[in-house]
């Protein structure tokens, strides 16, 4: 009993560290993996001018450029978010902020996964003001000025969304807040790979969600500890 | 107390004066075809202006230095007749200056912004909203795409709702937030608004113009030096309106082309 109760706090312990926080400990947890890649032709991705910002400019030693396409070797395609949207029991939201940067003029990381209750915190790095205006229409919509130096905005959400995100000082500062009710989420790199721990056995819906290409889900069902695969394949449209 | 008073008229008369004969805070010099008879009308404004301004400041200290209540008794010299013929003539020549500064400037601002562009003048649409200003060129194919404001959407780049999966005239056409120009070609601008007003304003042409949402306001003009300088909004826009400004680079011809071509090659 005893060994049964260590270890499951130290699964429960992993799982925490992995993934942020689960509110129920897992019996022998799987880890859904997966690979999202792209067919179609993607739209080119454009060099940002910020000329008119010389503060943000001169942090980049060549353009930056739009982000809502990245893709990587082997139509990878980053950027995604795949989460379990059905069939996850976890509840409460983790106390740990979620960190949201404002850093020459872009906002860093291009998108940001929270959970519904999460606290978010939002930095201006820069050297001028900034008003991010977070696009919510289920959350109730708020537009913030944040000077130089000035103390992080701390926000919270109460439902579910995809927020698209943008500053109200420069037009071309865009980024995304992807809100959950889940803590089983990861959001692709370049190489378009992701991994869902600490899964108990079970059924469960995938959801993969891109900014420009939308959304598709999967159903998985994950065995007490084996690896489950989810491999997703969006279409691209060049505009 | 009186003769201090007209003292320091006078002194602000001179320093004044000074100030802006040795044009201490003077325009920058124009780089523009048409800023010759905007800088020639502005002239004949400040002499009329001045002279006027000049005359009238030190007639105002000598009368008071001459005729000011000296508090020994000694009755007031009224102005002869009182003081309403002198206020009905001081009316009748400061509004007869007015109107003739009116008429001949409103000459020349109409021979400027009300003649027609050259007909082979280069023209770029401008797109001005909190807090930038965008470029638009119409591309390799020579035509401009079809503006659908519904899907204007900055994070994308689509400053101004370009529909290049439908519309193949838009496909090409070509965005900056600087505006690049050749030199010495006439150049016809035709401002749009997203959001709110908002001005066009390079001291440089001598060209200051409103945007107004909803209307396509069109701008010629000739810049004849090759130079970078700042266009600046000012219409006060919102809170970011300090910070809205963007560059006017004139280059040689040749570099022109060139830059058209880069710009060209990444659409």
């Amino acid at each position: 009993m005893r060994t049964n109760l260590v270890s499951c706090l130290a699964l429960s312990a992993a799982a925490t560290a992995a993934i942020g926080a689960v509110s129920r400990p897992a019996t022998n947890p799987g880890t859904i993996t997966g690979h999202v890649t792209f067919t179609g032709t993607p739209p080119k991705m454009r060099p940002i001018d910020m000329a008119k910002e010389p503060s943000c400019a001169k942090q980049h030693s060549t353009p930056i450029m739009t982000e809502s396409v990245v893709t990587g070797p082997g139509n990878a395609l980053g950027n995604v978010v795949v989460y379990i949207s059905a069939g996850d029991q976890s509840a409460g939201a983790p106390t740990q902020a979620v960190r949201y940067d404002q850093k020459g003029c872009e906002y860093i990381p291009h998108v940001a996964v929270l959970q519904v209750g999460q606290p978010l915190e939002i930095y201006n790095d820069d050297q001028t003001s900034h008003n991010i205006h977070p696009l919510a229409k289920v959350n109730s919509e708020w537009n913030k000025s944040q000077p130089p130096g000035a103390p992080p905005i701390k926000a919270t959400y109460d439902k579910p969304e995809f927020i698209a995100v943008k500053c109200n000082v420069h037009p071309w500062m865009h980024g995304n807040f992807a809100v959950l009710t889940t803590p089983h989420h990861a959001l692709t790199g370049q190489d378009g790979t992701f991994a869902l721990e600490g899964l108990s056995p079970g059924k469960y819906t995938v959801t993969a969600w891109h900014e420009r290409f939308g959304t598709q889900t999967q159903e998985v069902t994950v065995e007490g500890g084996k690896p489950a695969t989810a491999d997703f394949v969006m279409k691209a449209t060049p505009y | 107390m009186g003769k201090l008073f007209a003292v320091i008229v006078a002194l602000i008369t001179v320093i004044s004066s000074a100030i802006f004969l040795s044009r201490a805070w003077w325009m920058p010099a124009d780089i523009s075809v048409l800023g010759v008879g905007i800088d020639r009308q502005m002239s004949e404004t400040m002499i009329a202006a001045g002279v006027l301004f000049v005359v009238s400041q030190l007639v105002l200290a000598l009368f008071v230095w001459r005729y000011g209540d000296r508090g020994d008794g000694r009755p007031i010299k009224l102005f002869p007749g009182g003081a309403a013929p002198m206020v009905v003539i001081a009316t009748l020549l400061v509004g007869a200056e007015i109107v003739v500064l009116s008429l001949v400037g409103t000459k020349v601002w109409a021979g400027i912004f009300l003649s027609p562009p050259d007909p082979k003048a280069l023209r770029v649409d401008v797109q001005a909203e909190q807090f930038a200003f965008y470029f638009r060129y119409p591309g390799r194919d020579g035509k401009f795409g079809t503006l659908h404001p519904e899907l204007i959407d900055d994070g994308n780049n689509n400053f101004f709702g370009l529909d290049p999966a439908n519309d193949t005239t838009a496909r090409d056409d070509i965005v900056s937030a600087s505006l690049v120009l050749p030199v010495n070609q006439p150049i016809l601008l035709t401002l749009h608004a997203k959001d709110v007003g908002h001005a066009f304003y390079v001291p440089e042409l001598r060209i200051q113009q409103d945007f107004v949402p909803g209307l396509v306001i069109p701008i010629h003009f000739t810049a004849t030096k090759v130079v970078k300088k700042e266009i600046v909004c000012t219409q006060l826009c919102g809170l970011g309106h300090y910070n809205m400004r963007a560059y006017m680079e004139v280059m040689p011809e040749n570099q022109f082309e060139r830059w058209m071509e880069d710009q060209a090659a990444q659409q």
